[in-house]
């Protein structure tokens, strides 16, 4: 019996091929396993193929694993298209095609026989014969219309599956409880019920079953979007501006159907220079304020985040990646906006930039990036993509269990006010050239004796524009070492933002940054069962880039690999400029086809590269390129 | 002591509270139309009865974005056309400020073009003051948006072939609730419609001409200007959106001709203001948001059983 359940729920986009999965997930998460989700959608809202698939195992989970063993396959009701030609022609097959390529040896395949005509799909018996794949053919189409509406042939197939599965209803039941009423509720129940009688008078041919597992305690299933906004939320966040973009949308809409509930304002405004502008006004009036985007969006935000930058204004951005350049592909996640984060804006960046590796991690640090921006005066930004935004997993409850945080950081009071420094005019010194650490306190339009000009000029201690070469100096000097100060700060934190893995000796290393992590994690697992000798790391901090950690691990392998996906290898050259020499180690792994890493890449690429020394890997998705000194 | 004594301080206010410790001289030229905004504004301050620490100046760049500099307030001296968003949400976060934005017309109705439709047709409570002079004036004189049409300069050689921008015109169909048009030259006229667009609850838009000598001298910014107030031939209601309309497409077609019509065009002050809207949605407290970072008291709240329970 295989360890884990790796559960497909495949069909046409609008077909509540999402909410089902999710639910699905739930349930066997309240039954005492380790969850964990991944989402595959196309660009468009209605038909289009798309999946979900469930990972659920006794242990935690990091990654959607490699490949999957059971595919529900509901047929595309929306493929319909009566036009002969129509580009997305008829596709209700595409639920099987589509999938079968990564079902593992030995799947399980349900298929709605209502919509699929199983003698289209090309080689379907022999494929079944070869892989030792075990089908249930159901007519899920005509029992969700016995009972209710055809739409609940995913109350049907979910039916399937726990009959199949020995998965016991009583989870699936109490959530169709608490989500559906009336006519709704009867009609699925039904449904489900009468599913899985069918199939529970079946004899099986396959012996896969649901593992079993217990918690400790009370889990919640949640993506990193919801953590970024429930960490905003904590953080005293009552703010936010925004223009919708996939895959940022999802943080903007959690914050927009919260916010007033808290007592905020969530503000879809004309584009995304607006949004990030409007965050900076609230926050310079005394809101701790956020905003976002993806791609196009962020790069309209690079002039604004300039400006907050200059006049030192607290903000906090979220860019959730998806593959570029340009629109790219909006629903495929990819790391390649790392540079434009880095360096977009004119002048030398002064900028706090931190990616999760997932959803826990992207609470902690949300909340990090707001302590930092309000604390030290500068915008902290949240790199996540579109994979690590939406996949759900669970996270123990008490996780969450932390003290709200609605400190404003370095602002003055008015009694401080009137203790401190003033210029001759009246204006107070809110731009001072000395300080401790590089922050000069602040103060909020409204107090009495606090009035300065804010100005995205270079400017005088009091704000005034000011093109002196000594001012120009001391002020650069004073934004300059707040990064310095923040890399001590986040160094004396309990606990590293880096996340290392594996043996602390092994002799190499796995480098990767955000949402890989789990899949590299996975790797470096299956890499030493197999008896390599690998560990680690996932870099959370990319501006100020932690030099130490990233050094002290180069150090101590003999190579290392980077695992990141886009072309051209950005992490490795961060690493490379800020590390000098060290950098030198790193050969990089990239994956950009809009499909993130399994673990089997990063396995497979190992063995070839590291192992038997091969210029190049043999998998078509993802590229090698050897490290420095190495001709290509 | 409160968090924000400053917002609602009531005592005799003096015009000279709001000159800073630096000249405008040193960046505008002699003549230049900018001097006669500053000192309007000034002088409209006592009557509006607002302290230097309870209005915040956020303009744009130009040479009238230098505005920030001159009048002692608090200030955001901000982008190129960026002022009204950065503007707007200070208004949100803490709607006791008086937030007044300001600019030139190449940064009102060219780059921030998009933001001035969004924030007229949301009618947030705050007063604009747009420096019409036609002309680009920090980056050495080039064609601007209310340039008219044939106008030379180094970037449009031929004369351009464009149309200008219809200010008043564009701030009606976009939203404003109370729009004018004010000269420079006339100091007193545009005293008192800065003083009404202050007091004004909801978007005010002010068309202020301005002269540039250095880079238009050929502008009519100059001319003597007809207060259509004051004159019987120009009779129309000015709450009423359609003769407004008209009244607007006329004074606009006469400065192209010459002639400087100004004073105020529309009044709709029963229209609440973008707040109201927003609090009648239940989507913005009553209350300041921001005093609420200052208040001992305030329990904040975390998501934990609120939020979560969903998720499990
Ligand atoms: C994004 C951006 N583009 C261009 C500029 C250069 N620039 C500065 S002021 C200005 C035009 C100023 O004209 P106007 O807004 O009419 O103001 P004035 O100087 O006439 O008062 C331009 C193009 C800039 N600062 N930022
Ligand atoms: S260039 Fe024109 S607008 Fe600018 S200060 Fe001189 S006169 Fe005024």
């Amino acid at each position: 019996m295989t360890k884990d359940l790796v559960w497909r729920i495949a069909g046409g986009s609008g077909d509540g091929i999402d909410s089902t999965s999710q639910n699905f997930a739930k349930a066997l998460m309240r039954a005492g396993l380790h969850v964990f989700t991944h989402r595959h959608y196309p660009s468009r809202i209605r038909g289009g193929h798309t999946y979900v698939e469930v990972r659920a195992s006794a242990d935690p989970v990091n990654s959607r694993g490699n490949g999957y063993n059971f595919l529900l396959a509901l047929g595309d009701s929306f493929a319909r298209n009566p036009k002969e030609n129509a580009i997305y022609g008829n596709e209700e097959i595409k639920p099987l095609t589509e999938n079968l390529n990564e079902l593992n040896e030995g799947g399980i395949i349900v298929y709605d026989e209502g919509l699929v005509d199983i003698s289209e799909v090309p080689n379907f018996e022999e494929r079944v014969e070869e892989n030792n794949w075990h089908v249930y053919p159901m007519d899920l189409r005509s029992l969700a219309r016995e009972h209710g509406r055809e739409v609940m042939r995913n109350t049907a197939g979910v039916g399937v599956t726990a009959a199949l599965l020995d998965i016991e209803l009583e989870y699936i039941e109490d959530l169709m409880r608490s989500a559906m009423r009336g006519d709704v509720l009867e009609a699925n129940l039904a449904i489900l019920q009468e599913a899985y009688d069918i199939v529970s008078e079946e004899e099986f041919t396959h012996d896969l079953r649901v593992p079993t597992g217990d918690h400790d305690e009370d889990q919640l299933l949640i993506s990193a979007s919801a953590c970024i906004a429930y960490a905003a939320l904590d953080e005293g966040c009552r703010f936010i501006s925004g223009y919708p973009m996939t895959p940022w949308t999802e943080v903007f809409t959690i914050m927009s159907q919260n916010l007033p509930k808290f007592g905020g304002i969530s503000e879809q405004v004309e584009d995304e220079i607006a949004a990030a502008a409007l965050a900076i006004g609230a926050s310079h009036a005394g809101v701790k304020a956020m905003s976002g985007s993806s791609g196009g969006g962020f790069a309209l935000m690079g002039e604004p985040l300039g400006l907050a930058e200059m006049t030192e204004t607290p903000v906090v951005l979220i860019e959730a990646m998806r593959a570029g350049p340009s629109t790219g592909m909006p629903t495929k996640p990819e790391q390649s906006d790392l540079e434009s984060i880095l360096y977009s804006s004119q002048g030398d960046s002064n900028r706090i930039v931190f990616a999760p590796g997932n959803a826990a991690e992207a609470y902690d640090q949300t909340r990090q990036a707001f302590r930092i921006a309000y604390d030290y005066q500068i915008p902290s930004i949240i790199v996540i993509d579109q994979k690590i935004s939406g996949e759900m997993v669970n996270v123990d409850e008490s996780f969450f269990d932390r003290e709200p945080n609605p400190s404003l950081g370095t602002v003055l009071s008015e009694e401080e006010i009137a203790e401190a420094a003033h210029h001759e005019s009246g204006k107070f010194k809110r731009f001072l050239h000395d300080t401790e650490n590089g922050v000069s306190p602040r103060t909020i339009p409204g107090q009495k004796g606090g009035r300065f000009l804010a100005a995205g000029n270079e400017h005088s201690e009091e704000g005034h524009i000011s093109e002196d070469p000594v001012n120009r100096i001391k002020q650069m000097a004073r934004r300059a070492q707040k990064l310095e100060a923040i890399r001590d700060d986040l160094d004396s934190q309990d606990g590293s933002h880096q996340t290392t893995f594996g043996p602390e000796d092994a002799e190499y290393g796995i480098i990767t940054w955000g949402s890989q992590q789990g899949a590299v994690m996975d790797a470096v697992s299956e890499l030493n069962d197999a008896g390599h000798s690998v560990k680690g790391l996932g870099v959370s901090d990319l501006m100020p880039f932690p030099k130490k950690d990233l050094a002290a691990f180069l150090e101590s392998v003999d190579k290392a690999i980077v695992v990141e996906m886009n072309a051209t290898g950005q992490f490795r050259g961060l690493a490379r400029k800020e590390l000098g020499l060290y950098g030198e180690k790193m050969s990089s792994l990239l994956r950009f086809d809009g499909n993130p890493f399994i673990p089997r890449n990063i396995v497979e690429a190992f063995e070839e590269t590291i192992v038997e020394g091969k210029d190049d890997v043999s998998n078509e998705h993802t590229k090698f390129l050897p490290e420095a000194g190495v001709t290509q | 002591m409160s968090a924000f004594s400053a917002i609602g301080e009531e005592r005799e206010i003096d015009s000279n509270e709001f000159t800073p410790g630096i000249e405008p001289q040193a960046t505008w030229c002699p003549g230049c139309g900018d001097f006669g905004v500053l000192k309007a504004l000034k002088q409209a301050m006592p009557d509006v009865g607002r302290t230097p620490d309870e209005v915040l100046m956020v303009t744009g760049i130009g040479c009238s974005g230098k505005l920030s500099s001159y009048f002692e307030s608090y200030g955001f001296h901000t982008l190129h056309g960026r002022s009204l968003p950065i503007a707007r949400a200070a208004k949100l976060a803490n709607p006791g400020l008086e937030v007044i934005a300001a600019g030139g017309d190449g940064d009102g109705y060219g780059i921030g073009g998009n933001h001035f439709m969004h924030t007229a047709r949301e009618n947030h409570d705050m007063t604009y003051i747009v420096f019409n002079n036609e002309i680009f004036g920090l980056t050495k004189g080039q064609t601007s948006p209310t340039s008219p049409k044939g106008h030379k300069s180094k970037t449009q050689p031929s004369g351009s072939a464009k149309d200008p921008v219809r200010p008043l015109s564009l701030a009606l169909a976009s939203g404003a609730s109370y729009i004018a048009r004010t000269a420079a030259v006339n100091p007193n006229q545009a005293k008192e419609i800065i003083k009404e667009a202050i007091e004004h609850d909801g978007f005010a838009h002010i068309d202020f001409l301005t002269q540039c000598p250095t880079w238009n001298k050929d502008a009519r910014q100059y001319v003597p200007y007809v207060d259509i107030q004051d004159s019987d031939d120009y009779d129309f209601d000015t709450h009423d959106r359609r003769e407004a309309a008209d009244m607007m497409f006329e004074a606009e077609n006469a400065l192209h001709e010459g002639q400087v019509l100004t004073g105020r065009f529309y009044v709709d002050d029963e229209r609440p203001s973008y707040q109201q809207e927003k609090q009648a949605t239940g989507e913005m407290p009553e209350e300041p948001l921001a005093e609420r970072y200052f208040d001992e008291d305030y329990q904040w709240e975390r998501v934990a059983d609120s939020l979560l329970d969903r998720h499990k």
